[in-house]
């Protein structure tokens, strides 16, 4: 399967797919509801988090995938960038710094950049948005448990769910497989054991036109299936909502499910779950070095709107601070049930 | 097309109340308590109602609990066993009336 990019598919235009989602028939306008909950303009809280996107190259193509990485996508950051980042985390008081792609781990100096964030902030939590299979994809990456281990990195990795069969439907063939020998690995390593330390989280997201249920309820099925079956163990398991962009968006045009996925989000969007979106608490840095309020924004090519803040080497706290949160009917993903953010639930 | 049974009219089921209010509420605060999270889970009580929804043959019922058994993390091959429990009480309620007839044939058999 190649990327939307590599097909030249229509929604691989970002003006085209925010084009669709603003002329969705029965579209409530995202600002109305967080008007009618009081959260318009939705500003920031405080930056906590600093997500860095390391590229869209991937060695998975996954049928949902909203950044559509893949091995034909060829954007990755380059050290000069990544350099611009180490400056802004040494400077800031940000104690998480988020790092995620594609596979992360395929960017040649991804190694040298968990290096260098550890180096200058010993007490920083660290995470690395491990799709697994990475580890298993060439025996250069066999060794990324222990050196996650020696960086004291939290590993948090996909996992739509604890059988083959929907596993590979939503990620492809064989990828179940190679991913609980990946958790095996991290297991042996320390990983998601008591007492190590070493966290292991895993994501789930629904494998298909519906939203997850709770969390809580899934985290002790994963934990009683992927133990009973597998001997694997973990720590927790977040919930994310699949939003209407990119390949997801494809899927759901194609399936005649667009309609009714998006009456369905707004029907259960939560107030709770809307003051505690993670754009109010994250940053987005592009492999290119733009800053957005959240991933799904960077991958509409929707930028921060402060207009002096854009670039990571142009970092202005206060200005990110002070700016008015961008948002569009894709938003309503966040909001809806128990809310998403890549931390799981948020109400 | 006209037909007896609209899916968009499962959206208008908590609207019923419009002709009775009180039955209403008091039936979807039950309803409410019934499906939380209790000795049984709440996915175990999804499974129960999908395979209720197919024994009593309710399309609103069955296209609601099929839903709502995949968001709490049922695969089909759960889904597909709790509709055979549903068959195999409804084909052995039929079959256990079997001894009703077998007592019959053998009261005024020779």
């Amino acid at each position: 399967m190649k990327s939307l990019k590599a097909q030249n598919h229509p929604l691989s235009d970002t003006q085209y797919e925010l084009q669709l989602l603003e002329s969705q028939e029965t579209g409530i306008p995202f600002s109305e509801k967080l008007a009618e909950s009081g959260l318009y303009p939705l500003v920031p809280t405080q930056i906590e988090i600093l997500q860095i996107n390391l590229g869209k190259m991937c060695n998975q193509v996954c049928k949902h995938c909203h950044v559509d990485a893949g091995p034909d996508r060829k954007e990755i950051m380059n050290q000069e960038t990544m350099m611009e980042c180490l400056e802004v985390i040494s400077k800031h008081d940000i104690g998480t710094i988020d790092l995620t792609g594609g596979a992360p781990e395929m960017n040649p100096h991804f190694r040298w950049f968990v290096e260098e964030i550890r180096r200058i902030k010993p007490d920083a939590k660290i995470i690395v948005r491990c799709n697994l299979t990475i580890i298993l994809a060439n025996p250069k990456f066999h060794d990324l448990p222990e050196f996650f281990k020696n960086h004291q990195i939290e590993v948090v990795s996909s996992l739509p769910y604890f059988t083959a069969i929907k596993t590979d439907s939503q990620r492809g063939e064989g990828v179940f497989e190679k991913s609980i020998k990946a958790l095996q690995m991290l297991n042996a390593a320390g990983y998601g054991q008591e007492n190590s330390g070493l966290m292991l989280n895993l994501v789930y997201n629904p494998a298909g036109a519906f939203l997850p249920g709770s969390q809580e309820g899934l985290e002790a099925e994963f934990k009683r299936r992927l133990g009973s079956q597998y001997s694997i163990s973990f720590n927790s398991l977040f919930t994310i909502t699949n939003l209407p962009i990119s390949r997801f968006l494809e899927y759901l045009l194609r399936s005649g499910n667009y309609q009714s996925y998006m009456e369905k989000l707004i029907e259960a969007y939560n107030p709770i779950a809307a003051a505690n979106v993670m754009c109010r608490n994250t940053i987005s840095v592009g492999w290119d070095g733009y800053l957005y309020d959240c991933d799904f924004n960077q991958m509409l090519e929707l930028r921060v709107s402060c207009t002096t803040s854009q670039h990571i080497k142009d970092w202005s706290l206060e200005s990110l601070n002070n700016r008015e949160i961008v948002i569009n009917q894709h938003c309503y993903g966040c909001t809806a049930g128990a809310g998403s953010s890549c931390g799981g639930a948020t109400a | 097309m006209k037909t007896y049974y609209d899916p968009e009219d499962l959206k208008k089921f908590g609207k019923i109340g419009e002709f009775q209010k009180s039955m209403a509420d008091k039936f979807f605060a039950y309803y409410g308590e019934v499906f939380k999270e209790g000795a049984l889970t709440a996915r175990e009580k999804s499974l129960i109602a999908l395979a209720v929804a197919h024994a009593i043959q309710c399309p609103y019922c069955i296209d609601a609990y099929t839903v709502d058994s995949m968001e709490k993390g049922c695969d089909e091959e759960q889904m597909m066993e709790a509709v055979h429990v549903a068959a195999a009480i409804r084909g052995g309620a039929s079959l256990v009336h079997s001894t009703q007839m077998m007592n019959k044939v053998k009261e005024i058999s020779i």
